[in-house]
Formats: C-alpha cells, sequence, structure tokens
C-alpha cells in the first residue's frame, strides 16, 4: 500500500525516466530530473536541520516549483506555496501564522522575497537543486514517515480578513489522486494543459497524476488565457487530450465563437469545476467535441482537491444545471439538515464530507478548525470528524447530487474562492471609510463593492490592490450616501444586488 | 476615444490608459478583463469583435484598440 506521494515519482522513474514529466515557457524537467534534483534539495534541507518544518516555496509557475515540492517531501517536510499573485500583506499575513525558518525563490523572486517581513533563511532554487544527495539521511527521514504527516498547506481566503491554512497529509492526496485519475481515464499516453495555478490545490490533478502514470503536463502560459484562438493553436500543437480547467478559460474559447471556426482537435477528456457552467456555453462545447467525456468536479480545499464528479451523459436545456453528481469512491457526501439530521430525498442539506479526503484542519487555528471540522452529528459512538463545507446541496430525480447555493458570504468568481467578507474587512481598513458592502452581481460576474466615505474609487482600488490578490479586487466600486438597510436593521444585499444590476453606463 | 477610456477605466480606475501601451506586456489586463471588455465595446459602439480580432497587439494600449473599433464600425 502506498503511504507517500513520493512513490509515485520512484515508479514511474523505472519506465520513462527520461520522459519530459513538465514543460513550462522557459523550462522542461524529465521524471529523472525531478528525482535527481528533489533529492538534492531534500539532502540540503537535512543539512539545515529542518525536519517537519512548514518549507515556504516562493517560485514562479513552471516545472522547477514541482521540483521544490518533490525536495520538500524527500526532506521530510511539507510545502506551503506562496505566489507573486498574492499581495505582499497576506504573504505576511501568512508568514506570521507559519513562522517558517526556509524560504525557497528563485530568480524571479529573490528581490520580492528579501521585501517581506521576514527572518528566515532565503535560499534560491538554483543554489541548492545540485547538493549532493545523501541517500542514508534521504532513508532515514522517510523510514521514520508516516501517510498522516502533512504534505502541503494552502492557504484560502478568511472572512475575517486572516487566510487559513489547510493541511493535508499524503494519505488524502494519495486516496484523491488514485479515484479522480480511474474517473480522468488517465494513462501514459494523457497530455495534460494545465491552466490552474500551482499554488493552489487545484494543480494537484495534473501534478500528481504524472507522477503516478509518467504523462507529461504543459504548463499553459496564462497569458494564453486572453486570447483564445492562440490557446486553441497551443493545444493543438502539443496535442494536449486531456484538461481540468475552471468555467471561465473553457467559455473564454466558446464565447467568442472560436468553436465555429476550430477546435481543440485532440481533447478526449473535458473536466471542469469551481463555477456553474453556462449550459448555453457547455453545449457549443459539446457539440464541438462529441466524442470527449465531459466530466463537472466539484470539492473544496478542506476535502483535498475534489469530492465528487459527473459525467456528463444526458442532454441539458438551457434552464437546468449540470450536477455535481456523486462522491469518489471512498468518498461519503451527507446532506446535513439544519436541525443535524440527514436530509430526505430531494429536500436540501448542507454538504458534507466524510472519508479519507477530509484533510487534517486549518493551520494554528483551533477554533476556525473546531467550527467546521466536526464530529458526525449521526454519530455518537465514536470519534469522526466530517467537514461541513457550508455549500448547501440536494438530490435531484435521477439521484445525483446539485449544488444550490451557499450559506454564507462566499462566492465563487473566475474559478478562484472568495470571501465577501474579506474584501469589506480589507476594505474598512482603508483611511476614509465609513462603512462598506460586497456583494457578487451574478448576471454580470462582477464583484462589486459599495462604499460611504470620502475617498475616491480610484483610491480604494490602489488601496485594496496593497492587501488582496488580485481576483478579489472589486469589478466595480460605488460610492454611496448610506448603506441600505432592511426592516431589520441588517445591510439590504437584496437592494444592493438590484442598484448594482441597473447601473449600467449611461450612453452619450 | 473618451468613451473607450471610460469603460477601460471602469475596470481599472487606477491605471493611466491614455498613455500606458503595455497593457498586455506588463499584465495590467487579465482575461477577466478581456471578457469585460469586449462585451462593453460590442454594446457601446455596436461592433462584433471577432476571435481573430482578440489577439495582443490589438488590446496592448487604449489607441490600439480604438483603432480596431474603428476598422470595425466602417
Amino acid at each position: 500500500m502506498l503511504s507517500n506521494v513520493l512513490e509515485y515519482l520512484e515508479e514511474t522513474i523505472t519506465k520513462h525516466s527520461e520522459k519530459i514529466a513538465f514543460i513550462g515557457e522557459e523550462y522542461e524537467y524529465t521524471f529523472q530530473q525531478i528525482y535527481d534534483e528533489g533529492q538534492s534539495i531534500g539532502s540540503y534541507l537535512r543539512n539545515q536541520d529542518i525536519l517537519k518544518e512548514p518549507v515556504l516555496v516562493y517560485m514562479s509557475r513552471d516545472p522547477r516549483t514541482i521540483t521544490a515540492y518533490m525536495g520538500v517531501l524527500y526532506g521530510g517536510n511539507y510545502y506551503v506555496p506562496i505566489d507573486s499573485e498574492m499581495p505582499s500583506s497576506r504573504i505576511d499575513l501568512i508568514i506570521e501564522k507559519l513562522e517558517p525558518r526556509i524560504l525557497i525563490c528563485d530568480n524571479s523572486t529573490r528581490e520580492l522575497a528579501e521585501k517581506l517581513d521576514y527572518d528566515g533563511i532565503i535560499v534560491d532554487f538554483a543554489d541548492i537543486n545540485r547538493t549532493s544527495i545523501r541517500l542514508d539521511h534521504l532513508s532515514e527521514i522517510r523510514n521514520r514517515m508516516i501517510d498522516t504527516d502533512p504534505m502541503y498547506v494552502v492557504f484560502t481566503s478568511g472572512s475575517t480578513g486572516t487566510p487559513k491554512g489547510v493541511i493535508a497529509n499524503h494519505k488524502s492526496v494519495i486516496d484523491y489522486i488514485e479515484q479522480l485519475s480511474v474517473v480522468l481515464e488517465v494513462n501514459d499516453t494523457t497530455v495534460f494543459g494545465n491552466q490552474t495555478p500551482l499554488y493552489l490545490d487545484a494543480c494537484m490533478k495534473e501534478v500528481y497524476s504524472t507522477l503516478k502514470y509518467g504523462c507529461t503536463t504543459h504548463i499553459i502560459p496564462k497569458k494564453m488565457f486572453m486570447f483564445p484562438i492562440q490557446l486553441v493553436d497551443y493545444m493543438n500543437q502539443y496535442k494536449i487530450n486531456t484538461v481540468c480547467w475552471v468555467v471561465s478559460a473553457l467559455t473564454i474559447i466558446s464565447s467568442f465563437k472560436v468553436l465555429d471556426k476550430m477546435v481543440p482537435e485532440h481533447l478526449k477528456v473535458v473536466a471542469f469545476g469551481s463555477e456553474v457552467f453556462p449550459i448555453k456555453q457547455f453545449n457549443l462545447w459539446k457539440e464541438a467535441l462529441p466524442d470527449a467525456k465531459f466530466i463537472n468536479l466539484y470539492g473544496p480545499t478542506e476535502g483535498t482537491g475534489m469530492c465528487t464528479y459527473y459525467v456528463v451523459n444526458r442532454v441539458f436545456e438551457e434552464d437546468k444545471v449540470i450536477p455535481i453528481g456523486v462522491p469518489f469512491k471512498n468518498t461519503d457526501i451527507i446532506l446535513i439538515t439544519d436541525d443535524n439530521k440527514v436530509a430526505d430525498n430531494g429536500e436540501m442539506g448542507e454538504i458534507c464530507i466524510r472519508g479519507t479526503s477530509v484533510t487534517m484542519g486549518y493551520f494554528k487555528d483551533k477554533e476556525r478548525t473546531n467550527a467546521v471540522y466536526t464530529q458526525n452529528p449521526l454519530n455518537d459512538v465514536y470519534p469522526e470528524i466530517i467537514y461541513r463545507t457550508g455549500d448547501l446541496g440536494k438530490l435531484n430525480e435521477h439521484n445525483e447530487l446539485v449544488f444550490v447555493s451557499r450559506k454564507d458570504f462566499q462566492i465563487k468568481h473566475m474559478g478562484h474562492r472568495i470571501e465577501l467578507g474579506e474584501i469589506e474587512a480589507s476594505a474598512n481598513q482603508l483611511n476614509g471609510l465609513v462603512n462598506t458592502c460586497c456583494i457578487y452581481n451574478k448576471v454580470q460576474e462582477k464583484i462589486v463593492l459599495f462604499y460611504v466615505g470620502e475617498l475616491a474609487s480610484r483610491d480604494i482600488a490602489v488601496g485594496l490592490k496593497e492587501k488582496l490578490p488580485r481576483y478579489m479586487i472589486p469589478n466595480k466600486i460605488i460610492q454611496l450616501d448610506k448603506i441600505p438597510l432592511t426592516p431589520n436593521g441588517k445591510i439590504d444585499r437584496v437592494h444592493l444586488t438590484e442598484m448594482s444590476l441597473k447601473r449600467k453606463r449611461v450612453k452619450k | 476615444m473618451n468613451d473607450l477610456i471610460e469603460i477601460l477605466e471602469e475596470l481599472h480606475a487606477d491605471v493611466d490608459f491614455k498613455n500606458c501601451v503595455t497593457l498586455i506586456d506588463h499584465n495590467i489586463l487579465d482575461s477577466f478583463d478581456i471578457i469585460t471588455l469586449v462585451a462593453d465595446i460590442n454594446s457601446e459602439f455596436d461592433v462584433t469583435i471577432p476571435a481573430e480580432e482578440i489577439i495582443p497587439e490589438n488590446f496592448n494600449s487604449a489607441k490600439a484598440l480604438y483603432a480596431l473599433v474603428e476598422r470595425l464600425m466602417e
């Protein structure tokens, strides 16, 4: 039985050592290179006496980053990715929480890393990936490792303004990859086109499936996703046959009618998720690629990536939603009502995850961990932790799970999970702002911030860019004399949503 | 041109769109911006920007973008 994700890599190099595993704009790495340099980095960390610790990886989106992750694991540690897309104040919060002793950077992030509020070691990947390998040290480390040791910490948006660090272990990642790769039909001829950033758990679909099966992943440059024709050209040039993308990456191709002129002709498996796929757009894809397998994936970071899947097997009318389907093997989903009972057939309940895929909790954050990683309310005879997603779902007439909405103010925008409360908390820190309210305009897919205060909307945008990642910056910032309230004295979000819809530019 | 600048400023209030010529090269616009821009321009100027015109050169500056709009309006 597998107990460490490194075993994927170690098994694969016996068959595909010289095959290219990951290809980026500047670098490409074979499995053998990842293995060798990963062991070097592991040996380096051991020389520095760093063991069972969080290691920050602050590198650009290329194959070296994945090699650094392997190195961190070889050293018996767990990796914590940070990225130049994160504003420095957010990185500072992460560092404050983690208190890491070491950060691995590359030539593109070195200067940024030195400016951080951090006094641990900063080391360049290029200076440690040739460290002499100490097999004796590495095997000593491995012999003491177990599958419930942490593997990575990924930070997600938190409503109070402090991001939460989700800790996952080897066991839950192995469980995920074993089940997911069957659904995606991965084998050694698979060619992935990666779209997601490497600092989120979303990239594990390609990264660990590639390591397990000895296939190849092209890390598609981010800019490609702005220019649909170039993107399809790229996919055809590299014969990409499998993608796991956020919906908005797929719709940028279909909504500009590119599929009328050209199709990604090698594509066989199209997995999507993180957002609702508008049926009109979905049908354009289905029509263009009638023989491809389309898979809707659903799951939170706390459930190690994805927890449920639905293989599209019937025609959807434009007013229907694509279900999130059924849980992966070895994962169970329970729908729990407000009074802690199982929802009846067709009744709505909170989607709760049970199984090995449930992660370990939030880093150094008992309070927020205990709020959502709870004892299974249906079981009072032994300890059993489930994760309460805060998503509401129900079963449809085909007995498939359907996502209905969120319980709180968390949204999905361009595939990113965002707490509107975090945007408000950051805006409220700006001098000159009296009150703010952030809503999500689902029709236009825009984040809209309403505010009362003296600042100009331009200054708010500038101020927020220092505190929040770019994808969290409101798309519209609107000044009000006062925030409208409901008769109960709560902020009238329904009214604000209507206001955001009506505000269209006046044609001159 | 001013209408176009207004549309752009609504996307990023803090960018000097009149003078910036590296909107794509310096990652000022992202893919969400492109989608929004194309939709807004299509409705504001009553044109349809075809997919083959959605290329970096046409979006790097307000001037280039306006030239595209003018071409499409003819």
